[in-house]
C-alpha cells in the first residue's frame, strides 16, 4: 500500500476505545482460566456451552481479516453476484452439517474432525488428515497476521513488526490461558464488534448516495452497470461481473466448495463440539446461519457505496484497490468517536479469524498428532500443558509465516489456494464415509490421498497455462468438482478389494448403524418445538430463498 | 440412560470422557455479562462526544449525528444484555447432569 492515503484521523478518544476492546479481550481470557481442571476443558470448554454462544462464535470464527476487507472488495467488483458466497455458498450447507453430520461427530465423542477419520477408516488417514489440517491452521493463522499488520500499518501508521508482535501477543495470551473457552467467549463478543463497526459505515454511505435507490442509481452510471444489481440475471451464460455459470454457481460454489469448507473444518466444528449437548450442537452452525444471511448487507453494500463514491476505486494497485474499500470509507465518513468503534471491529476481526486457526491446531496438535502418534498413555494434565505450549508454538510458526509474507505478498494467495484444495477431497470422503458402511479403511485412504493429488493437478496445469479455464474462480469449481469425482471413483474400485470395518466398529459414526442418540442428553428446555434443529435449519433455507428476490 | 454404551469404543476418546468427569467447566462465567458491559461503556462514551460533534465532524458524516445515534444504539444494546442476564441467568446443571458430566 504505502503512502498516507489511507491514514486515520485517530484521537485519543479513538485510542481509548481499542485500548479498551484489548484490555476486555484479555480479561475475558484470564477470567476463563478458572474454568479450566482438564484437557476437555482447555480443548472443547468442557463441552458445557450453549448454543446461541456456540452458534455466534461459529459465524465469529468465520468472520476473520480476509472475509470482511474481501467481501466488500467483491462487492465493489462483481456487485451483487457477492451474496451467492453468502446465501448458496454457504448457509446450505451449514444447515446440512447441523442436521445431517453433526449427529455423527457429536454422538461419536470426537475430539476432533480427523479423530473422526480415524475412528472410522485407520490410522494413515487420520494422519494425513491432521497433519494436512495442522500445517495449514498454522500458515493461514500467519497469513491473517501479515493483513492485520498491513491493515494496521495504513490505517493508523503503526510499523508491520510492532502491528504482527501485539496482535500476535493479544491472541496467544488469551487462547495460552483461557482455552477454547477463551476463544469462544472472544468471539462472541468480536461478533457484536464487529457489527457495531461496520453498521455506522453502511449507513452513512447509504445517506450520502442517497439511500438504496441513490444508491441502484449509482451503480448504474458505475462500470458494472445494471448487472451489478443483480444475482442470477446473465448467469445463463459466463458474460456477467463473476464470469460464472448457473450451473457452476449451483454445484461449483453451492455444493462442492461450500460444503467442503463448511462441514469438515475444524476451526469451525470445534465450535459446535463445545456445545452442551447433542441439540445445542446441532444448533450451532444453524443459528450461525441466521447472521450469516444478513452480513452482506455491511460487507457487500458498502462495497458497492465505495464503488459509487469512491473515484477511480479499483485500481491495480496503490491506495485504491478493491481491498481498501471498507478503510476509504471510513477515511471518508466517520468522526472520531465511531471510527475509533470500526477500528476495534475491524481488529477484532482479524483476532477472531487468527484464534480459530490457533485454538483448532492446539486441539488437533494435541489429541491427534501428540497423544495418538508420539506419547500415548499420559495423564491428562500431560496433554493439558502439551495444548499450552502447542498454542505457543502456533502462535510463533504463524509469526513467522506473517514475516515470510511479508517478504513475498504473493505467497499468501499461493497459501491460501493451496489449502483450499485440501477441502472438497475431503468433504468427498466423508460423505461417503457416512452413508456408505461397506467403504472399507484403506478406501479411505486412497479415496483422500488421490483426490487431494487430482485437485493440487488440476491446479498446477492451470497455473502452468496446460489446462486453461476463463479464471481463477471457474478453475475452482472444476478442481474441487474433479477432485470430487476421483475420490468417488477411488472409493468404488478399493473397497470391493479390500476388507470392510466390523458393523459394531461403525456405530455411531456410519448412517444407518445406530448409536446415534438424538435426544438422550436433552436439557429441560432443549426440547421446546422452537429449538428443534429441523425446524430452524428450514427456516434459514427459505429465507436464503426469499432475500434473492430483491436482487434476481 | 446406558446410550453411551451403544457408541463404537475407542481408548482415547474414552479416557477423555472419563477425565470430563473432573471438568471445571462449570465454573465458567456469564459472557453476557462482560458483553452488556463493553457496549455500555462504549455507548456512553461514544454518545456523549456525539452531543458536542463539531460542524466538521456533523459535515463529515453527511449531517448525520452518527455518534449520539451509535452511542444510543450500543448503550441499549448493552442494557439489553444485562437485563437478559438478569432475567434469565444461566442454570447451574441440576444433579442428575453433574454426575453425567
Amino acid at each position: 500500500m504505502g503512502g498516507d492515503g489511507l491514514r486515520l484521523n485517530m484521537n485519543a478518544l479513538d485510542y481509548g476505545i481499542l485500548a479498551l476492546y484489548f484490555v476486555t479481550v484479555l480479561g475475558v481470557g484470564f477470567a476463563a482460566r478458572r474454568a479450566i481442571k482438564t484437557s476437555v476443558d482447555f480443548f472443547l470448554s468442557g463441552r458445557s456451552l450453549p448454543a446461541w454462544v456456540t452458534g455466534l462464535a461459529f459465524v465469529s470464527a468465520n468472520l476473520g481479516a480476509l472475509e470482511i476487507i474481501g467481501m466488500a472488495a467483491n462487492g465493489a467488483q462483481y456487485g451483487m453476484m457477492t451474496v451467492h458466497y453468502y446465501w448458496i455458498g454457504a448457509v446450505p450447507a451449514m444447515v446440512f452439517l447441523g442436521i445431517v453430520m453433526m449427529p455423527f461427530y457429536y454422538g461419536s465423542r470426537v475430539r476432533s474432525v480427523p479423530e473422526y477419520l480415524r475412528l472410522r477408516f485407520n490410522r494413515p488417514t487420520h494422519l494425513l488428515n491432521a497433519i494436512s489440517f495442522a500445517l495449514a491452521q498454522v500458515l493461514i493463522a500467519g497469513v491473517n497476521l501479515y493483513a492485520l499488520a498491513l491493515i494496521m500499518q495504513a490505517l493508523l501508521g503503526w510499523p508491520l513488526w510492532f502491528a504482527i508482535v501485539v496482535g500476535a501477543a493479544i491472541v496467544l495470551a488469551y487462547i495460552t490461558v483461557g482455552g477454547l473457552s477463551g476463544a469462544i467467549y472472544n468471539e462472541v463478543l468480536q461478533f457484536f464488534v464487529i457489527v457495531a463497526g461496520l453498521v455506522p459505515i453502511t449507513v452513512l454511505g447509504l445517506v450520502k448516495v442517497g439511500g438504496v435507490s441513490g444508491l441502484m442509481d449509482a451503480v448504474r452510471d458505475s462500470e458494472l452497470g445494471e448487472a451489478g444489481l443483480h444475482a442470477w440475471e446473465g448467469t445463463g451464460s459466463t458474460d456477467n461481473p463473476l464470469g460464472a455459470h448457473w450451473l457452476g454457481i449451483v454445484f461449483g460454489l453451492g455444493f462442492v466448495l461450500s460444503f467442503g469448507y463448511w462441514t469438515t473444518n475444524f476451526a469451525e466444528v470445534q465450535r459446535a463440539l463445545s456445545a452442551r449437548n447433542m441439540s445445542a450442537a446441532r444448533r450451532t452452525p444453524i443459528i450461525a446461519a441466521y447472521p450469516k444471511l444478513l452480513i452482506p448487507a455491511v460487507t457487500v453494500i458498502p462495497g458497492l457505496i465505495a464503488l459509487a463514491t469512491v473515484k477511480g476505486l479499483g485500481a491495480e494497485e496503490g491506495d485504491l484497490v478493491y481491498n481498501n474499500a471498507i478503510p476509504l470509507l471510513m477515511r471518508d465518513l466517520l468522526p472520531n468517536g465511531v471510527l475509533g468503534i470500526a477500528v476495534t471491529g475491524l481488529v477484532a476481526s482479524f483476532m477472531a479469524g487468527m484464534a480459530a486457526n490457533v485454538s483448532g491446531f492446539n486441539t488437533v496438535f494435541t489429541y491427534d498428532i501428540w497423544q495418538a502418534y508420539v506419547r500415548r498413555d499420559r495423564s491428562d494434565e500431560y496433554y493439558l500443558r502439551i495444548g499450552r505450549l502447542a498454542t505457543v508454538l502456533g502462535v510463533v510458526v504463524g509469526i513467522g509465516t506473517a514475516f515470510i509474507a511479508a517478504g513475498f505478498s504473493n505467497i499468501m494467495n499461493y497459501i491460501q489456494t493451496l489449502f483450499s484444495l485440501f477441502n472438497a477431497p475431503l468433504f468427498a470422503t466423508f460423505i461417503i464415509g457416512m452413508f456408505w458402511k461397506r467403504m472399507s479403511p484403506l478406501a479411505g485412504f486412497w479415496s483422500l490421498l488421490s483426490g487431494t493429488l487430482a485437485a493440487l493437478a488440476t491446479y498446477l496445469l492451470y497455473k502452468g497455462g496446460i489446462v486453461h479455464f476463463n479464471s481463477d474462480l471457474e478453475e475452482s469449481f472444476w478442481g474441487a468438482g474433479i477432485a470430487f469425482v476421483t475420490v468417488a471413483v477411488v472409493a468404488l474400485i478399493v473397497t470391493p478389494l479390500t476388507r470392510p470395518k466390523r458393523d459394531e466398529e461403525l456405530t455411531g459414526l456410519v448412517y444407518g448403524m445406530g448409536g446415534v442418540d438424538l435426544k438422550g442428553d436433552v436439557l429441560a428446555g432443549d426440547a421446546v418445538w422452537w429449538r428443534s434443529p429441523v425446524l430452524l435449519g428450514a427456516i434459514a433455507l427459505v429465507l436464503s430463498v426469499l432475500l434473492y428476490i430483491p436482487v434476481f | 440412560m446406558e446410550h453411551h454404551s451403544e457408541r463404537a469404543h475407542d481408548p482415547l476418546v474414552e479416557e477423555t470422557e472419563r477425565e470430563r468427569r473432573a471438568s471445571a467447566a462449570a465454573r465458567l462465567f456469564d459472557i453476557r455479562r462482560v458483553i452488556g458491559g463493553l457496549f455500555v461503556v462504549y455507548g456512553v462514551i461514544v454518545g456523549l462526544v456525539g452531543l458536542f460533534d463539531s460542524a466538521a465532524d456533523l459535515e463529515k458524516a453527511q449531517g448525520v449525528r452518527i455518534n449520539l445515534w451509535a452511542g444510543l444504539g450500543m448503550f441499549a444494546f448493552g442494557l439489553l444484555m444485562l437485563a437478559w442476564q438478569w432475567i434469565r441467568p444461566a442454570e447451574p446443571p441440576t444433579e442428575e447432569e453433574a454426575r453425567k458430566a
